[in-house]
């Protein structure tokens, strides 16, 4: 009942170790490569809600709870508001300033390698955080309700 | 610089008026005011893409709004009245029209956009100094975390926004704490 064949859920529980690699990925690399906050935590979505799809709803929400999932958001938003302060604090005074990278990386001309950019990676994960929490809460939200909406599921 | 005080009385104005008036439909027509507003603002600012995307949204939500109170309110405008309207916006829609074929015949031709001609137009700098300023090679994210990183915030703004009315509007809950509260 739960879930769905054993063909699906043996493919999905390899490939959702791929998935979630991939997104963490594509998040870190955001300011070398193509990709970012947004795509990548869309990806990190993604492999919960392949999860949710193969394994049923309560598998799902035991990997990741929903209280979780929303103190998750919460705090990845609130980060990302707290970096753009500390750039308004430290710098020029105006929110939004890279300070980590005009004021302590200026001269390292680190460009194109992992650790440089200054504050742009930490944006991206903030903000990947943010959007595979909020897009993993949204399909939660929607199949608790239709799975309420059902009679024949039950009482909880 | 005078437009932007204009506008901004404008605005002002209208807004005012869309939340003093009794009348639905202009109140309506007011509020799709300040958004037009802000969208020749855009453009004055130099940023044509949000000014696009901000007349597009404007225009979707006002069919919406007057298709909404014209529903409800049913006030149409009949007898000489009526015909002035037609006149008013057949004449509109003629200099709307001409004024569209003076915008395609002074079009630059594809590929050769205005943004490549003009030395210090926004995109020309991004592509120059992007990787000095920021350090960041890929240069999306660049603009999207640097250059202009309140749209990034207003854009995850969006999000925790329509998760936060999502989960408001879907929590099984709600029935039974509205009940218990009745009961109390």
């Amino acid at each position: 009942m739960k879930g769905m064949t054993i063909i699906v859920k043996t493919v999905s529980s390899w490939i959702k170790v791929l998935v979630f690699l991939f997104g963490i990925y594509i998040i870190l690399f955001g300011h070398l490569t193509p990709g970012g906050g947004f795509s990548g935590g869309v990806i990190l979505a993604g492999s919960y809600v392949l999860l949710l799809l193969a394994f049923g709803r309560e598998y799902a929400e035991e990997n990741l709870p929903l209280p979780i999932a929303s103190k998750l958001d919460c705090i990845a938003a609130f980060l990302f508001i707290a970096l753009a302060l500390l750039g308004f604090i430290y710098g020029a005074g105006f929110f939004f300033y890279n300070f980590l990278q005009q004021e302590l990386m200026a001269d390292c001309n680190a460009a194109g390698k992992l650790v440089s950019a200054g504050a742009i990676p930490l944006y991206n994960i903030f903000i990947g955080l943010k959007v595979a929490a909020s897009l993993f809460l949204v399909v939660l939200v929607l199949s608790a309700f239709r799975s309420e909406s059902d009679p024949t599921e039950g009482q909880e | 610089m005078e437009i932007f005080y204009i506008l901004m009385v404008l605005m002002l104005i209208a807004g005012i008026i869309a939340v003093e008036t009794k009348d639905l439909l202009s109140s309506v027509i007011c509020v799709g005011a300040v958004g037009f507003s802000s969208a020749v603002m855009y453009l004055f600012l130099k940023a044509p893409d949000i000014a696009l995307t901000q007349t597009v949204v404007e225009v979707l939500g006002l069919v919406i709004l007057i298709r909404a109170t014209i529903s409800r309110e049913k006030s149409f405008i009949s007898g000489d009245r009526e015909f002035f309207a037609v006149v008013v916006s057949v004449v509109v829609l003629f200099l709307i029209f001409m004024a569209g074929i003076g915008i395609f015949q002074n079009m630059a031709p594809f590929g050769d956009a205005a943004f490549v001609r003009i030395a210090d137009s926004a995109s020309q700098v991004y592509l120059k100094q992007g990787v000095k300023d920021t350090g960041a090679t890929n240069i999306v994210t660049a603009v999207y975390l640097d250059y202009r990183a309140y749209d990034t915030l207003g854009e995850a703004t969006v999000l925790f926004t329509s998760v936060i009315g999502a989960i408001a509007i879907l929590r099984k809950k709600s029935r039974k704490l509205l009940s218990e509260g009745d009961s109390q």
